[in-house]
């Protein structure tokens, strides 16, 4: 083995580690669904293995956007969300933390429950696609992690999401 | 946390020693209209042995303390006719009144022994009578702020007819990092912006603390165990415990009971938020809320009979009042757009809150029974207003919009007046007033 697939195993190694923490964003990292240890640039896997996380997360789709103070499944979502569930019950070795966010535009409480609402949704949604519940939980973290950082239209569309973080080990 | 220690360990000693002859009319009345500040004069404290800096120092924070309020305006030194040199000399009031200072506050430091002794008296100018009995205070010198304050909060009251608000602490959340990433710790500070510690690191989201009515213990919600939670920390030994986790739930935005024996707070299950409280002695949790709406951020009464709380289930955001046993609720807030984070006035008598209309967000009261609705404030982003102890003031979370926007504190008077920022190191949000130091 040499140096460089040494250092790709440690990489991995962390990334795995990060992701047993929900939390992720403490020691500087971004967030998971924001492009971080699984997916986004770099990924985890190759993206061209469709078993991969880098493949869930860029080819699948891992998140899914909501209307202003919705928890709604868009078309669009819904579409996403089939190709979530085909896929993780194809690959039965993962579990799920799917984050729930909002936009700037509310009170922090507030925006804890409605992106507690979002991830919910799309938690249902997998489960009566046949995905095991328990290979699901969900966590909000309401408008305290924006993925795009201007106050306008553009970037709260983004911000408003559900994205479903891959975990290794089937249990969560 | 050596001062929070000392803190707990002060012991002001306070005696009336100056009988006031008269009674005087220098008063401020507070009430809706626009306030023409008072002008007032505070002579740097007379040095009466071993005081050094104090004597400035003291009646330097007064001021501060004084203007800040936007009822007060200070005619500084460089107008002074007369020199103060000795505390007990008679006041040439005429030289006062040529400069038309209104009020007149007086004192004297002495230290010796690391304790300090501070005295002051308060004067009508025009009246020349000395307005309520002068005050001594003694405690160590690493206090100095706080018998700053207590002076304050002497003129204040006896000005204003209110109660002390000034000796008091803030707890908050101090804010670094880009928005994305924002790294936030609890810190908790004097009400004025002094003496920060900071009570965690910033390994975990933080959000919302809350002092306990005797401001020992604080609430929050931590993302210490990877998801949403709410704890208790002892201030003094900074100890920390978990108020009851279960799996696959959220719970979140946490208040204690005016006795200090109940927290009321949300619990969110399945993407549902309903409001229970936990009786802290026998661990016991009671669901006050049952509906698949968003029920959150609960607040008592001040008689601990009833919570005032948010609910969106006509739609939109709205605030409503329950018993504190639970119940439907009834709906008090009524003007257009959304209504959150209601927080009950300590003196009873008014709600303040978080409005959301055409884009904007406003910090207002309104009473009890949602009449009098008065907005406040008027921002990209203002939210989460907390009440000072003496139901006089409100500080709050004020955010600028953008990639660069950042969370800083507010104070504003509950008559509108005086809307100033409060002064922090860094970043800051989730402020909440402690009650007036013991």
């Amino acid at each position: 083995m040499n140096l460089s697939a040494k250092l790709l195993i440690v990489v991995a190694a962390l990334g795995l580690a990060a992701c047993k923490n929900p939390d992720r964003f403490g020691a500087g990292g971004g967030a998971m669904g924001a492009g971080g240890a699984m997916g986004g640039a770099g990924g985890f896997g190759d993206p061209s293995d469709p078993r991969s996380a880098a493949y869930f997360n860029q080819s699948v789709g891992d998140r899914v956007l909501f209307l202003v103070d919705q928890s709604t499944i868009s078309d669009a979502g819904r579409s996403i969300l089939l190709g979530q569930a085909a896929w993780l019950n194809a690959n039965p070795s993962y579990g799920v933390i799917i984050e729930g966010h909002a936009d700037e535009q509310g009170t922090r409480e507030y925006n804890l429950s409605l992106g507690a609402r979002r991830a919910a949704a799309v938690q249902n949604f997998l489960i009566s696609q046949g995905v095991a519940p328990n290979r699901l939980r969900t966590v909000s973290y309401g408008k305290e992690r924006p993925l795009e950082v201007c106050s306008n239209e553009a970037c709260y569309a983004q911000n408003r999401r559900a994205v479903t973080v891959l975990q290794l080990g089937g249990g969560v | 946390m050596k001062t929070l220690l000392n803190l707990a360990a002060f012991a002001m000693i306070a005696c009336a020693t100056f009988a006031a002859p008269a009674r005087a009319e220098l008063t401020i009345r507070l009430t809706d209209g626009v306030i023409e500040p008072m002008p007032f004069a505070v002579p740097n404290f007379v040095d009466e042995g071993g005081a050094g800096d104090f004597a400035q120092s003291i009646a330097r924070v007064v001021s501060a303390n004084l203007v800040g309020t936007g009822l007060f305006r200070e005619i500084g030194a460089e107008a002074h006719i007369s020199r103060v040199s000795s505390f007990d000399a008679p006041i040439a009031f005429a030289d006062w009144q040529a400069i038309n200072a209104q009020a007149l506050i007086t004192g004297a430091v002495s230290a010796s022994g690391g304790q300090i002794t501070v005295k002051f008296r308060v004067f009508d100018v025009f009246s020349g009578a000395q307005l309520g009995d002068g005050l001594q205070f003694s405690a160590p010198a690493a206090s100095w702020r706080r018998m700053a304050h207590k002076v304050s909060d002497a003129v204040y009251s006896r000005i204003t007819g209110e109660g002390p608000y000034f000796d008091s602490r803030v707890v908050f959340v101090a804010e670094s990092g880009p928005k994305n990433q924002r790294l936030k710790r609890l810190a908790v500070m004097d009400q004025d912006g002094a003496n920060v510690q900071y009570l965690t690191d910033s390994t975990s989201i933080v959000l919302a603390p809350r002092f306990s009515p005797d401001g020992r213990r604080i609430l929050f919600t931590s993302y210490v165990s990877g998801f949403p939670q709410i704890y208790l920390m002892d201030v003094a030994t900074l100890q920390i415990r978990s108020l009851g986790a279960q799996e696959g739930t959220m719970t979140f935005a946490p208040r204690f009971s005016p006795d200090g024996n109940t927290v009321a707070f949300s619990l969110e299950r399945g993407g549902n938020s309903d409001i229970y409280t936990l009786d802290l002695n026998s661990g016991q949790t009671r669901q006050l809320t049952n509906a698949p709406s968003i029920e959150t951020a609960p607040s008592f009464s001040p008689d601990g009979r009833q919570i005032v709380f948010e609910s969106d289930r006509t739609g939109s955001q709205q605030i409503y009042i329950m018993p504190a046993t639970g119940g439907e609720g009834v709906r008090i807030s009524g003007g257009q757009g959304r209504y959150g984070t209601p927080v009950w006035s300590p003196r009873g008598d008014m709600i303040a809150f978080t409005k959301q209309n055409q884009g904007r967000f406003h910090i207002g009261v309104m009473l009890t029974d949602g009449r009098e609705e008065r907005l406040l404030t008027s921002s990209f982003l203002d939210e989460g207003p907390t009440w000072a102890p003496n139901g006089r003031v409100l500080m709050f979370t004020r955010e600028t919009a953008g990639a660069e926007g950042q969370s800083q504190l507010f104070a504003v008077d509950v008559a509108g007046l005086s809307l100033r920022p409060v002064p922090t190191e860094g970043p800051a949000s989730d402020p909440s007033w402690s009650p007036l130091l013991p």
